[in-house]
């Protein structure tokens, strides 16, 4: 099914901005609307920005009222430090809850409602130590889960699998992405690798598999143009060991936490501003790998390995160190975006148009020029 | 069960399986080449180092390694490696790889499973996936065996045998549960079975230590002549038995189709079999030996 008319939830996130762009550029894509309670952090040209956090009623009547036929949760929350347990559960697990209701059926209009694509994260699987070496989709966790927020993870997957089971008509794809790595990311790991030393548990060398920013803005952006129906992993290839990201880094390992009493002694640190969640402890202690062979035979391409996605954070580290900071951040500001996408006066400043003409060549566009002054002097002739 | 028939003929049989296996070959990672380790952890500069310093002195000059058979292994598809387990920190494991890269016209790398208790216990866990330790958990055995093409050596008594105590010596304890027949017979890969005579001998344990193994979290804590008395080290203090290795002819488990790994009672019969086979040349092997040191 070709999606066209799209609504992204969380379009405030940085997966969700990042996403509302890439999809700007496809001309096929009619409309995209784009949901938060907060307002954009990214300037975006044609996406409609509407501000409501997760209630499904009002979703509903965007829904129904723009014929959205695919719907892209982007608002997941797989790092337990950005934002407090409370919030966290309210969001992956309640959010989730609302954003399908808005997506079933029922009432009197016909659904809309095609395609649901829901990001979710690897920590669905955990971090144990009876782990397979690569998780597939179709496998179970051995355990229950123990953190807060794999339990919400866990509990938000089930509602979507549940709401697949009773709407047959809707294709649903959940995305479980490994550790994103990039230099738009704030997470725990991007944090722990900033510091001048690489923390490990003493005596343990777990195994690391990452994917690059970019990496997991194709990969939502594939799932929108083909249809991805089921679970997939989404990892870059290659698992590698914490020593050899320190490596990459160019940073030692220091083993900082002690193997018996972990999080204990993550506790004082927590008090320095370093944030080791357990989450992260899990996996600092017996990592991770998932197995990624069913998005490759998707007909995906990865564009970076979870040792370029290393190797590209330790080139922007190095630079950020000695950059100045970045010029001012986009500002959303409601009146600017309302006049330049719907006022009249609007011409040349068009953004997307300007885009449109940025994929052909310069001679191509001279090319072009030139064959519609011909036409015009044709077109002249002729009236004369 | 056909004697004559051997790894090769697990080729005859593929076309059948061709379209899924090809799937999921086809989308496996491709080798970086400047990775220091490999996607399972297995790292070759410690690997080598281990094998130049520790192996290479314990397989030609301590245990003085004789080896029989190696034609059976395989040069380029996957097989199951099963063998019995012996000594409290076993190098039978290390020796039967060693003799794969110094016997075989074609050296592999050998994968080991280990046991999930490893993943968990510091130092362990950095140490036995460096050398080639895999746990031994089904997925991981499939993927090595069928979609990676490796050789992968399996213990079936696990540390049911090696926590035995001398005077049991050279018994075979249960093989599991069939777990890996299941494995060999999924994955459609022979199963070599190999016989390790001089293990028990070299890392005798003359009791166990319940309450110590409770305490330490270790999965079993043995009397050795040199641990715990030795610490650390003493877990390496093997005395210098001749070792003997044969490997056996391999049993192609792709004669039974496909779905044969559902079987529960066919797993079961070619456990035993497998067992007794090994028992059988043990026997063989004890008997023919004139001494202990000596061989």
């Amino acid at each position: 099914m070709r999606s066209r008319r799209i609504l992204i939830t969380g379009v405030s996130s940085h997966w969700g901005g990042r996403l509302a762009e890439e999809l700007e550029h496809d001309p096929e894509v009619e409309t995209i609307i784009g949901v938060d309670p907060a307002e954009p952090t990214r300037e975006l040209e044609r996406t409609e920005y509407v501000r409501v956090g997760a209630q499904h009623a009002l979703l509903r009547r965007i829904v129904l009222a723009a014929e959205i036929d695919t719907v892209i949760d982007t608002r997941l929350i797989a790092d337990s430090a950005a934002a407090s347990p409370r919030d966290v559960h309210e969001n992956n697990v309640i959010g989730t809850m609302n954003i399908l209701a808005a997506c079933s059926g029922g009432g009197r209009d016909p659904n809309p409602v095609r395609k649901v694509i829901f990001k979710s994260s690897a920590h669905y699987y955990g971090a144990e130590r009876d782990d397979p070496a690569f998780f597939t989709e179709g496998m179970q966790r051995p355990h229950a889960p123990a953190t807060r927020i794999e339990r919400d993870i866990v509990e938000a997957e089930r509602a979507v699998r549940s709401f697949g089971a009773r709407n047959a008509g809707i294709s649903v794809s959940v995305l479980r992405f490994v550790n994103a790595l990039g230099p738009g990311i704030r997470s725990s790991h991007t944090s722990l690798f900033s510091l001048p030393i690489v923390p490990c548990i003493l005596g343990f060398d777990p195994r690391y598999q990452f994917i690059h920013e970019e990496d997991i803005v194709g990969v939502l952006a594939h799932a929108v143009r083909e249809d991805l129906d089921g679970i997939y992993n989404a990892a870059g290839d290659g698992v590698l060991a914490l020593s050899e990201v320190g490596g990459l880094l160019g940073k030692p390992l220091v083993p900082i936490l002690p193997p018996w009493g972990t999080r204990l002694a993550a506790m004082p640190l927590r008090r320095v501003g370093l944030q080791v969640p357990d989450e992260v402890l899990n996996q600092l202690r017996f990592g991770r790998g998932v197995d990624n062979r069913k998005l490759k035979a998707s007909g995906y391409r990865l564009r970076f390995t979870s040792r370029e996605a290393v190797a590209r954070l330790a080139e922007h580290l190095r630079v950020a160190a000695v950059a100045s900071p970045q010029t001012e951040p986009y500002r959303y500001e409601r009146e600017v975006e309302a006049f330049l996408r719907w006022s009249p006066s609007v011409r040349n400043a068009t953004p997307h148009a300007a885009g449109e003409l940025d994929r052909y060549e310069p001679e191509e566009l001279a090319r072009l020029a030139r064959l519609l002054q011909q036409v015009a002097e044709e077109r002249e002739r002729a009236t004369r | 069960m056909s004697g004559a028939s051997s790894g090769r003929d697990g080729e005859a049989a593929a076309p059948s399986l061709v379209p899924r296996a090809a799937v999921a070959r086809r989308h496996l990672p491709a080798i970086e080449s400047d990775r220091q380790v490999t996607d399972w952890g297995r790292s070759e500069r410690v690997e080598s180092f281990m094998d130049r310093t520790l192996y290479e002195f314990l397989y030609h000059y301590w245990f003085r390694c004789e080896v029989e058979g190696i034609e059976h292994v395989p040069s380029n598809e996957g097989a199951l490696l099963v063998s019995n387990h012996a000594g409290a920190l076993p190098p039978d494991a290390a020796m039967i790889t060693k003799a794969i890269q110094e016997e075989h016209t074609r050296p592999r790398p050998v994968h080991l499973t280990v046991e999930h208790f490893f993943k968990g216990y510091p130092f362990f866990s950095m140490l036995v996936a460096k050398i080639g330790g895999v746990p031994a958990h089904p997925a991981n055995v499939q993927r090595l065996l069928h979609d990676e093409r490796q050789l992968v050596l399996v213990f079936p008594e696990g540390s049911k045998g090696t926590a035995k105590l001398y005077k049991d010596r050279y018994r075979l304890r249960r093989f599991g549960r069939g777990g890996f027949v299941e494995a060999a017979m999924r994955a459609q890969v022979p199963i070599v079975p190999i016989a390790v005579v001089g293990a028990e001998e070299a890392a005798p344990a003359f009791a166990q230590l319940p309450l110590m193994k409770r305490l330490t979290g270790l999965i079993y804590f043995p009397i050795t002549p040199t641990f715990p008395h030795g610490g650390v080290p003493g877990m390496l203090g093997f005395l210098p038995a001749k070792f003997l290795i044969r490997f056996l002819e391999p049993i192609p488990t792709d004669q039974w189709g496909e779905d044969a790994w559902e079987d529960r009672g066919l797993v079961q019969t070619v456990a035993e079999e497998v067992r007794a086979r090994i028992q059988d040349e043990l026997h063989d092997m004890l008997a023919k030996r004139r001494s202990v040191w000596f061989g």
